[in-house]
């Protein structure tokens, strides 16, 4: 076989090499090296999922979505307000949750589908900003600004109750992470998923192969708005309590920023950037919040100039140069 | 109920002009190099602070610190086009949001570091207080100023574009880059200049607006949305539909803040989705 229809096998093949598996096991591993430190963990993995699910829109299919935070708080109050009303099932509470965005994201996206970059930039912003004031509005629903809370999740499949030290989210959170990831997988290396890359390319293109780009992309938006509405169902279940900045602005631009600093159009680097993201916030939380923005921004400015690809994209070229650098060597 | 609706239209108006003010400058970066400049609140923040410092500080009068605001704005933006901004032209629309939002977040920080959290006041002038009655209907004296100011820059603005020889190189920049570069026009010299001109207009904007739009370190993310929408829904590279978008902007927001304040800001967010929407190529715009 040639190293260029073997690429092509390994890019269109969603299965897990070795490597890959032993590093799902690296959560596992932190759960027992860092008991006292679950609550990061768990939060650490909800918000991978909504980046995850980010990454399907911006890296995959190359649309900037300022609005994420809509369908990531949707699907908070959704699983917070079953909870509320008594629905305290935790597995049929998340899928709610997941379904509401996933229809909210499905009327969203023939929105967002018309116009040009700037337009749907500023078209998910206006959806980002119209669900924050709804919320804001209906504050006797979603409790306005002090948020949702006094609300108790039942045990997972009736039998794992939520402790207080985050041992049960933290595998229920790990075990979602592990779908929506393989879901992910699936996704972006089927062959919908290699022409959403084709669209994000060359749009013109596509049309002339016969692939209706519109379409495609109303999916990916859809099932991300889905998938992120997860996250966010994640979080109300987690802390038991729904804050209306997980609507925010702010919260999609976390989410952004995160992506772009592990790496967009790569899974893992949607996982890597959330993950040095949350623990550089955690320790840094004694620091006044407005210089923690003050070298945020500084950051994406940093990572835009000179580490385009982000952590991992930087990691891979380091790998590279090390390994023509050795093929030299020993000729 | 009619001088009431007039007092709205003028207050309305006045507020449309600064978001014109703010506006222009961005809309004309942004039809001339295709890049989406999400900071442009930064230099009119920027052009308030020196404004306001200037007047508590050192006594100057806030009419005569405008200039000083205009000049200095601009020399920031002059700067951070040739070090930063000129570097990303080429690049993805991703890049450029992303670089120009890192700019916004960290200005913010520095502004709160320098300046403090709170709300800056203007000092205004005593002339400048009070209203006018004209034909029963009160007009602000400071409103009215600031529609005058806009009227004028607009003109100006008007002339140096379609009479002299630095706006007909614009026009032809804007039009067609390469074609322009291939006359001898030196494209990114115009750019720089358009930069600093329109950070500079933002930062006049800024300083006048200290009474309308307020000014503390949220600003540019506060107003960012206002910004865009007069480029994007207006369409970039041209004067007149900011223009126009301006005041759309403007007179429906100060009316739906007066006559449905529950429903908040909500107006002006349903109004930009139904504007994109229905001209996504923005209302006078060549370029999407």
């Amino acid at each position: 076989m040639s190293p260029r229809s073997s690429a092509i096998e390994r890019l269109a093949s969603p299965r897990p090499r070795p490597v890959e598996v032993l590093a799902w096991l690296l959560p596992a591993l932190a759960f027992f090296l860092v008991p006292d430190n679950l609550a990061l963990g768990v939060s650490i993995m909800t918000y991978a999922v909504a980046v995850l699910a980010l990454d399907l829109v911006l890296g995959y299919a190359g649309i900037v979505s300022l609005g994420h935070a809509a369908f990531f708080g949707v699907g908070a109050y959704t699983a917070g307000l079953l909870a509320v009303q008594g629905w305290k099932e935790p597995l049929t509470g998340l899928l709610l949750a997941g379904a509401v965005s996933l229809a909210l994201g499905f009327l969203a996206s023939f929105l967002v589908v018309r116009g040009k970059d700037l337009t749907r930039l500023m078209v998910t912003l206006a959806i980002g900003l119209v669900v924050y004031e709804l919320a804001n509005r209906l504050s006797s629903v979603t409790g306005g600004m002090d948020g949702l809370s006094g609300f108790e999740i039942g045990p997972i499949f009736g039998v794992f109750s939520f402790d207080l030290y985050g041992r049960t989210a933290w595998w229920y959170v790990y075990g979602v992470l592990i779908l929506v990831f393989v879901l992910l997988r699936l996704v972006v290396s089927s062959p919908f998923g290699l022409s959403l890359r084709a669209i994000r390319e060359g749009v013109s293109r596509m049309p002339a192969l016969g692939a209706s780009v519109d379409q495609r992309l109303r999916i990916a938006f859809t099932l991300s708005a889905g998938v992120t509405g997860i996250a966010g169902g994640l979080l109300a279940q987690t802390t038991q309590f729904v804050g209306i900045d997980s609507l925010s602005v702010g919260r999609s631009a976390d989410f952004l920023v995160m992506l772009v600093l592990g790496g967009t159009g790569r899974l893992y680097g949607a996982l890597i950037g959330t993950t040095v993201f949350m623990i550089a916030h955690d320790y840094l939380a004694d620091m006044n919040p407005v210089y923690w923005e003050f070298w945020m921004g500084l950051l994406l400015m940093a990572v835009v100039l000179f580490a385009r690809g982000g952590i991992v994209g930087a990691g891979r070229r380091l790998l590279q140069t090390v390994k023509t650098k050795f093929a030299r060597a020993a000729p | 109920m009619a001088s009431n609706i007039l007092g709205i239209l003028f207050d309305g108006l006045a507020y449309g002009s600064l978001l014109f003010l703010i506006g222009v400058g961005l809309s004309i970066t942004m039809g001339l190099m295709n890049f989406i400049n999400l900071a442009h609140g930064t230099f009119a923040m920027a052009g308030g602070y020196i404004s306001a410092s200037l007047s508590q500080r050192s006594g100057l009068p806030f009419l005569a610190t405008l200039p000083v605001a205009f000049v200095g704005a601009g020399l920031f933006g002059l700067v951070a086009e040739r070090l930063l901004f000129r570097r990303l032209y080429k690049a993805p629309h991703l890049d450029q949001v992303l670089f120009t939002f890192g700019f916004v977040l960290s200005s913010i920080a520095a502004a709160h570091y320098f300046f403090g959290a709170g709300q800056q006041m203007g000092v205004m002038p005593s002339f400048l207080q009070g209203q006018i009655r004209v034909y029963g209907i009160d007009l602000g004296r400071y409103r009215l100023l600031l529609i005058a100011c806009v009227g004028l820059i607009t003109l100006a603005l008007h002339l140096i574009l379609s009479k002299t020889r630095f706006g007909a190189q614009v026009r032809a920049a804007v039009d067609n880059q390469d074609a322009a570069a291939g006359l001898g026009i030196n494209v990114g010299l115009i750019f720089s200049l358009c930069f600093a001109l329109g950070t500079g207009l933002a930062g006049l904007g800024g300083a006048l607006g200290i009474e309308v739009l307020g000014l503390d370190p949220g600003f540019p993310l506060k107003y960012m949305v206002y910004f865009l929408l007069v480029v994007v829904v207006g369409g970039a590279g041209t004067i007149r539909g900011p223009l126009i978008a301006a005041m759309i902007l403007g007179v429906f927001d100060v009316a739906g803040k007066y006559y449905v304040p529950q429903a908040g800001a909500f107006i002006i967010y349903v109004l930009m989705i139904v504007l994109l929407l229905a001209f996504p190529t923005g209302l006078g715009g060549k370029r999407a």
